[in-house]
């Protein structure tokens, strides 16, 4: 059996991890947009209406893909994971099925309209299609973190007759307060993606110095919005994030921050490798008492190590978990530095001009991919090995009937199809960075325009 | 409750087949009726906006299903866990190719996605056909309430059945004449000129195929599952939804002939309704036969708990009011015949 639990693991790790390349994107996007359209709005500039063009035609590329990438997990967790979706089914899917009704039909109707129907619409209504897209993503957003927050927080709940979960009471399940924490830090996660996506573009086009006037705009909104979401990101929602792990999940805080033994001001770890064997850290390079500071507001606070905990509570993969919640905190460090830099020197009128600053943020481009990847390796597997938190174990859950020779087959399907799929989205998404917003120069015409019915 | 949400999804299913129906039945078709680069874009415009949307009632049924009733989810889920898995690439591939032909003009593109467009909607239909045989003629579930079925097995209806039969891939033949039809009215009714003709005349033949077939499907499933019949004697106001589905491929005939456009796209939709609350009314109570009758999951077996089955039915109703209001809207928006910008650089 172990043999298939491992691959349904990675079955579920790989199919959702490429899938949240897409989201993020799409969330923080959907965000600029509405800030681009805004601006159309009230300035009645053309040039705003161009330039959310041009990232209609990118968030367009980009849902497209999220959403058949999505698919597959809204069937995986019975295809893969019946025990789990029988035991679990009605309560978490409430907030699965809330995202279908409330989330999709309002994103996918609007989405068409903000495409295709500019010309029809009028400036308002366009701008309301631009809007309504963002609520429809954030709210999907919201059902997704909601049901992952009852796996790492169960409540509202209560065992019904032949031992599966049934929903106790629907609001404790919707306000969870670790959904409500966890949401607002994932969200923000997605805003900087988005924002770095964009300074990057705008960042590309003032060094090469093409559609410059685009490329400012760009700049700008990625940087001012970016420089409030990283902030944002460390306080509150990462601390009150790390506060809810300290209290509920005590142990997973010990092995993010590879603490086997308990200490009175706990340091801070920067760097180490975890020898989960020995259980110590190799090589650490410490901030002392931190850690202490952080979690309890108190320097000499007594955090408690892995070693108070029984084996079997300890999360299976602790090095990995380390790396990922590192991972984290470190690109979340650089992204404050690096959007609060250039944010001042957009104050001081100097941004434009910055070469090095200017080549940092185009750099800069895939790690937030990195941070969002690694932000939710740190929540799922800090998680383990429980499936439903202190109620269910990962093993417990899988297909009874699911071997592992069809899991992977699967497996290596989606590993093929996502090659392809990320390659042709690369491809994509770089002609239509090498086209440019610039009017008439995309050969297809305007699509939204083309497009319109009589 | 049960009985209620077991109308809700059929309510969910039924308005995925009937829209995503049209949208991939006009992509089963597309590569006959439309042969020129400005045909094909002309069948891609009459979709490209809401197919989209379509398919969310595919989500938002599944969802459904895992909210009211999460062991048939988990143990139909894990036990079509093949062909799940190939429709999840299918709807993968077809989606690529609905949206990324768009972006690219090239002799290289254009037809390697027309081509993927094509195949995968096809292939698409055959597989709904045979999920919708699989369920009908019932699974090999045992009393711990799973079942694992490999694609085939001797193509007989013994005891270690495939999912595909002769008579699943009778029902798949079925589907992909039915929904070839349904696109084919749809492509009719959004385009004009040589496209608009061609779909009226694929859909003059599909017809004759749904007839014979739906005939000799019929009598079949009466055969092979007796619930059926048994619910038409008990209940035979059941009667009204087979009539549904007679009037409504008898009214595509006629309206095809009478070229009125709108009306045939609509009988097809009734016809495909017809059929379809046919098979829910046949089957119910139970919502996954087996093979073996004691075994069969029931809307009683499989429901969740009913407190949170009687608040989902106010967000549930809340949220279809507020879809329908979208789909309408965005419909409406779309309404007419599409047109090709000529002077465009397309």
């Amino acid at each position: 059996m172990g043999q298939a639990l491992d691959v349904h693991r990675i079955h579920f790790a790989f199919t959702i991890t490429f899938h949240y390349i897409f989201p993020q994107l799409t969330m923080g996007l959907a965000l600029l947009l509405v800030y681009l359209k805004t601006k159309a709005l009230r300035t009645g500039d053309e040039h705003y209406d161009r330039a959310a063009r041009f990232w209609g035609r990118i968030f367009g590329i980009n849902f497209a893909v999220g959403v058949i990438t999505g698919i597959p997990m809204e069937f995986q967790f019975g295809t893969n994971w019946a025990a789990f979706s029988k035991a679990a089914g009605g309560v978490i899917g409430q907030t699965l099925a809330m995202e279908g009704v409330f989330s999709f039909f309002l994103e996918s109707s609007f989405l068409g309209l903000f495409l295709f129907g500019e010309k029809k619409l009028g400036r308002i209504g366009h701008w309301l299609a631009a809007f309504l897209v963002f609520l429809g993503s954030w709210l999907s957003g919201y059902f997704i973190v909601a049901t992952d927050a009852w796996m790492q927080h169960p409540t509202g709940y209560r065992l019904g007759v032949g031992g599966a979960f049934e929903l106790a009471s629907f609001w404790d399940l919707l306000l969870n307060k670790w959904a409500v924490w966890q949401y607002a830090h994932t969200m923000l996660g997605a805003v900087q993606t988005g924002c770095f996506v964009m300074a990057a573009v705008g960042a590309f086009y003032l060094l090469t110095k093409r559609d410059e006037n685009y490329g400012r705009t760009f700049v700008k909104a990625g940087v001012l919005v970016g420089a409030i979401a990283a902030l944002l990101q460390l306080f509150p929602t990462g601390d009150m994030q790390g506060e809810l792990v300290a209290d509920q999940q005590p142990v997973t805080l010990a092995a993010m921050e590879g603490l086997f033994e308990s200490r009175a001001g706990a340091p801070l770890v920067i760097l180490g490798q975890p020898d989960v064997e020995k259980g110590r850290l190799d090589n650490p390079l410490e901030v002392p008492e931190i850690l202490s500071f952080l979690t309890y507001r108190q320097w000499r606070a007594d955090v408690k190590g892995l070693s108070e905990f029984p084996q079997t509570e300890w999360p299976d993969q602790i090095p990995l978990l380390y790396y990922s919640y590192h991972l984290m905190v470190g690109l979340g460090t650089i992204f404050i530095a690096v959007m609060v830099v250039a944010a001042l020197l957009l104050w001081r009128g100097k941004l434009y001009d910055s070469r090095w600053m200017l080549w940092m943020l185009m750099l800069c481009v895939p790690l937030p991919y990195i941070a969002n990847t690694a932000g939710w390796m740190t929540a799922e597997l800090g998680r383990q090995p429980w499936l439903i938190y202190g109620l269910m174990r990962t093993a417990q859950g899988i297909s009874p009937r699911v071997s592992a020779g069809n899991a992977w087959f699967s497996l290596i399907g989606f590993m093929g199809l996502y090659t392809v799929l990320g390659i042709l989205w690369i491809f994509l998404l770089y002609r239509e960075i090498e086209l440019g917003p610039a009017p008439d120069v995309h050969p297809r015409g305007e699509e939204a325009a083309v497009l319109a019915t009589e | 409750m049960g009985t209620i949400w077991f109308c809700a999804v059929a309510f969910m299913i039924a308005m995925y087949v009937l829209l995503d129906g049209f949208d991939l039945g006009a992509g089963a078709i597309h590569l006959w009726v439309a042969k020129t680069e400005e045909e094909r874009r002309q069948v891609l415009a009459s979709i490209a906006p809401v197919w989209d949307g379509n398919e969310v009632w595919l989500v938002a049924a599944g969802g459904t299903i895992y909210f009211a009733f999460p062991a048939l989810y988990a143990s139909g889920f894990s036990g079509f866990y093949l062909p799940l898995m190939i429709v999840l690439w299918l709807l993968i591939l077809r989606g690529a190719s609905i949206e990324f032909r768009n972006h690219i003009k090239s002799a290289v593109w254009d037809p390697l996605w027309d081509f993927l467009f094509c195949a995968s909607s096809l292939l698409l239909a055959v597989f709904f056909g045979a999920a919708l045989g699989n369920v009908v003629r019932g699974v090999p579930l045992d009393a711990s309430g799973y079942f694992f079925e490999p694609l085939w097995t001797n193509f007989r209806l013994g005891e270690e059945t495939g999912i595909l039969d002769w008579y699943t891939i009778l029902v798949s033949v079925l589907a992909l004449l039915a929904l070839a039809m349904h696109g084919a009215l749809w492509v009719q009714l959004k385009t004009s000129g040589a496209v608009n003709s061609r779909a009226g005349k694929l859909a003059g033949l599909a017809w004759w195929g749904v007839i014979v077939l739906t005939m000799l499907v019929t009598a079949v499933t009466f055969k092979i599952q007796p619930q059926v019949k048994e619910n038409f004697t008990t209940w035979p106001v059941g009667f009204v939804f087979p009539l549904l589905a007679v009037s409504g491929i008898a009214g595509v005939a006629f309206e095809l002939r009478r070229r009125n456009e709108r009306r045939a796209f609509l009988a097809s939709s009734a016809y495909l309704t017809g059929m379809l609350t046919s098979v829910v009314f046949g089957v119910y109570p139970m919502v996954l036969p087996a093979r073996e009758a004691a075994y069969s999951l029931t809307v009683r077996t499989a429901k969740a708990g009913d407190y949170g089955l009687k608040i989902g039915l106010a967000w549930w109703i809340l949220g279809m009011i507020l879809a329908a209001g979208y789909s309408t809207y965005a419909y409406r928006s779309f309404a007419g015949k599409v047109a090709i910008d000529k002077g465009s650089r397309g």
